[in-house]
């Protein structure tokens, strides 16, 4: 039992600058995953579903073969499937992307649930975390560092996706199919191809980031696991403005509206602990409001992205 | 005959299904329903989630078992039913198809439904855990619950004598009285072996947020609380947490001793086995009560087996008080206490039957030592 240290204030600060880093990482994953979705022309409003069969797949995986990385492997390959079927089902002619998104959503958690019954119980191995904090006496400073090594691959990953978006061959063609069709289709590149490529990218890492909240943070599957992460990381999307560095810097900033709450309310201010518990969630409301706009579209958005298609 | 009767018998057990066929011949043998200590019973357990969830549901899923292996008793359980409409379709479901007698839905919601169904099929018993039941109530509705605050109070005393930090903290989901009850039990455990011990006090608001709960917990250590009990529905992440960090775990609901194989303490959990005295009085027409709480004298709750670094003494210590609480000479709620306020709650040497609902169904205090706030209006 370490010795804590009373560290009254500074408390509240470590613990929500530790909680941004805990809780952030579902966020940007999927807000990664949506973003080269939603480059190619698509919206994938199931992404909640994908992060929800992520997280039982790879927990179930991990309990199974007592690996957790081959669990956060399948996790991504179960986003990828979802991912697909997304895909293959919006290219049919006159197909809402939106509807089936709600549709694949509500579709993933319900399976989740369902296979994820025998999953409850058993407690599977977790993964690993780096501590970064090991140079620190206070044991909240070290906690707080213990940073996961999926919370560092996004931090990689962000600005390599936003210098392949830009510089890449395969980002310039995915971006161009979101940006028109008929210029893609000029150019020569098959739109659906591309679209089913960017959907598939997206749950990929949308199965990943299901992954932490099972494996990692909280770390074991149940069926209230997910509190409306997936969503929250689409409109996340949007106030990032589709550029991958700024979804990283927005999940950090969801992950400290989430960790407010508990850090103040074990300080002992425990009034309108509704009001910090709904504080990602006003955010979210509050960032929409803010970056909507009649009069000009948002910079950055793909000109192909339309809900009335 | 003899040998009629069994192989009748036989038949109903196989054609449970279809208890209502199965009703008929029995009446064809009136000789035979006589002879029966047992009639063969339907019982139907309805779950809000899922029955095995390191928590309320799982509590209640133990209990289930254990009526089923009372003579002549068929369960039938279905989970994840919520507290709406639906319920209601589960238990019609449960009493004409499978032709269940004695239903037991399992969640505090699902009380009004109950009693919209009860007047319909006075044939069929319904007990519910919120001992909502009050005069008027239909006579085939029973409310029963146990005293958590006992078992509680058990943890907080080998809570109090583990502590290195002489802080513990207590998470709770909902700001309600029995929570309350809990929690209290849980600070005058701990504060009766060191009185300077204090309980930060922490309701998420949600009786499950798995994230929260584990946000909570690790602010809660950051700020040096080293034993965490936490009245969620499951406590299973909260005890996880703590383990990694560290730290002591009591349980709550059910035996929670193998998530945390190091810091576990005890738990304070149900007994709803002791629904199974209304299946039998059910079952053989004999005498129920339709409103039951009671404590460890009752045999309502139970604290888990001890965690391994509980000392010798520190055990015996708990099991002494709790032997207090099954004879009651052992009183939990005793004055001179105080809230957390300083407002005077009982006067020196007025004394709170362990049994007394009517002041525990008013707790709405923190008694003193708790480090947080009801969040309700006074």
């Amino acid at each position: 039992m370490g010795a804590a240290t009373d560290l009254g204030w500074w408390g509240v600060l470590i613990a929500v600058v530790g909680g941004a880093i805990r809780v952030s990482t579902p966020y940007l994953f999927v807000s990664l995953g949506e973003t080269l979705t939603e480059k190619s022309g698509r919206v994938n409003l199931g992404l909640e579903g994908t992060l929800v069969m992520g997280a039982m797949s790879g927990y179930g995986i991990s309990y199974v073969t007592g690996s957790p990385w081959l669990g956060v492997l399948v996790a991504g390959l179960t986003g990828t499937l979802l991912g697909l079927l997304h895909a293959a089902v919006c290219n049919l002619p006159r197909v809402n992307d939106i509807a089936v998104g709600i549709a694949l959503f509500l579709f993933g958690t319900g399976l989740a649930f369902y296979l994820g019954k025998p999953l409850i119980e058993p407690v599977a191995p977790r993964l690993p975390h780096l501590p970064l904090g090991a140079w620190s006496d206070y044991p909240q400073i070290r906690v707080a560092l213990e940073i996961n090594a999926l919370f560092i691959i996004g931090l990689i990953l962000a600005p390599v996706l936003r210098w392949g978006l830009r510089n890449t061959k395969w980002g310039i063609m995915l971006r161009t199919v979101g940006d028109s069709s008929d210029a893609a289709k000029a150019l020569g590149y098959s739109v659906n191809f591309v679209r089913i490529m960017g959907t598939m990218a997206g749950g990929f890492l949308a199965g990943v980031g299901g992954s932490f909240l099972s494996l990692y943070y909280p770390g074991s599957w149940n069926e209230a696991l997910s509190s409306g992460q997936g969503l929250m990381a689409v409109t996340l999307v949007i106030f990032a403005r589709w550029n991958p560095v700024y979804c990283f810097y927005t999940s950090l900033l969801f992950g400290g509206a989430t960790a407010l709450g508990p850090a103040l309310q074990s300080v002992g201010i425990t009034a309108n602990y509704y009001l910090y518990g709904a504080a990602p969630y006003v955010l979210t409301l509050g960032l929409l409001i803010s970056s909507s706009s009649t009069r000009h579209r948002l910079v950055g958005a793909p000109s192909e992205l339309t809900i009335s298609k | 005959m003899l040998t009629d009767s069994k192989l009748t018998r036989r038949q109903i057990l196989l054609g449970s299904g279809n208890i209502i066929a199965a009703g008929s011949l029995m009446a064809l043998f009136p000789a035979l329903e006589a002879s029966a200590a047992a009639k063969p019973i339907t019982v139907g357990f309805i779950y809000v989630g899922p029955r095995n969830d390191y928590g309320w549901n799982q509590a209640h899923a133990v209990g289930a078992k254990k009526i089923a292996r009372l003579e002549g008793v068929k369960l039938i359980e279905q989970e994840n039913v919520p507290e709406t409409v639906e319920v209601e379709k589960v238990m019609e479901g449960m009493i004409r198809q499978d032709g269940a007698k004695v239903v037991f839905p399992t969640s505090f919601g699902y009380w009004p439904h109950i009693l919209k169904l009860a007047r319909n099929y006075p044939d069929v018993l319904f007990v519910h855990i919120g001992a909502l039941w009050k005069e008027g109530d239909p006579k085939n509705t029973i409310g029963y619950r146990g005293y958590m605050e006992e078992p509680h109070y058990l943890c907080g005393v080998a809570a109090g004598h583990m502590t290195k930090t002489g802080k513990v903290g207590f998470i709770g989901s909902k700001p309600l009285y029995f929570i309350f009850n809990n929690l209290n039990g849980f600070i005058l455990g701990a504060r009766s072996v060191n009185p300077n011990i204090t309980c930060q006090v922490v309701i998420t608001g949600d009786w499950n947020n798995p994230v929260r709960e584990a946000e909570v917990t690790n602010s809660l250590i950051d700020q040096g609380v080293d034993v965490m009990v936490a009245n969620v529905d499951s406590a299973k992440v909260v005890i996880e947490n703590s383990e990694r960090r560290g730290i002591y775990s009591c349980g709550y609901h059910t035996d929670l001793s193998e998530l945390a194989p190091k810091g576990f303490l005890t738990g304070a959990e149900w007994n709803w086995a002791a629904g199974a005295a209304f299946v039998k009085a059910w079952q053989t027409g004999g005498q129920y009560p339709n409103l039951l709480r009671g404590g460890f004298r009752q045999d309502m709750v139970a604290i888990s087996p001890f965690g391994k670094v509980v000392p010798e003494d520190v055990r015996a210590k708990v099991l002494k008080i709790r032997q207090g609480f099954m004879d009651d000479t052992f009183k939990l709620y005793k004055g001179p206490l105080r809230d957390n306020e300083g407002n005077v709650i009982l006067k020196d040497g007025q004394v709170i039957a362990n049994d007394d609902n009517k002041f525990k169904l008013g707790v709405n205090f923190l008694v003193e030592g708790a480090i947080g706030k009801t969040g309700l209006k006074k």
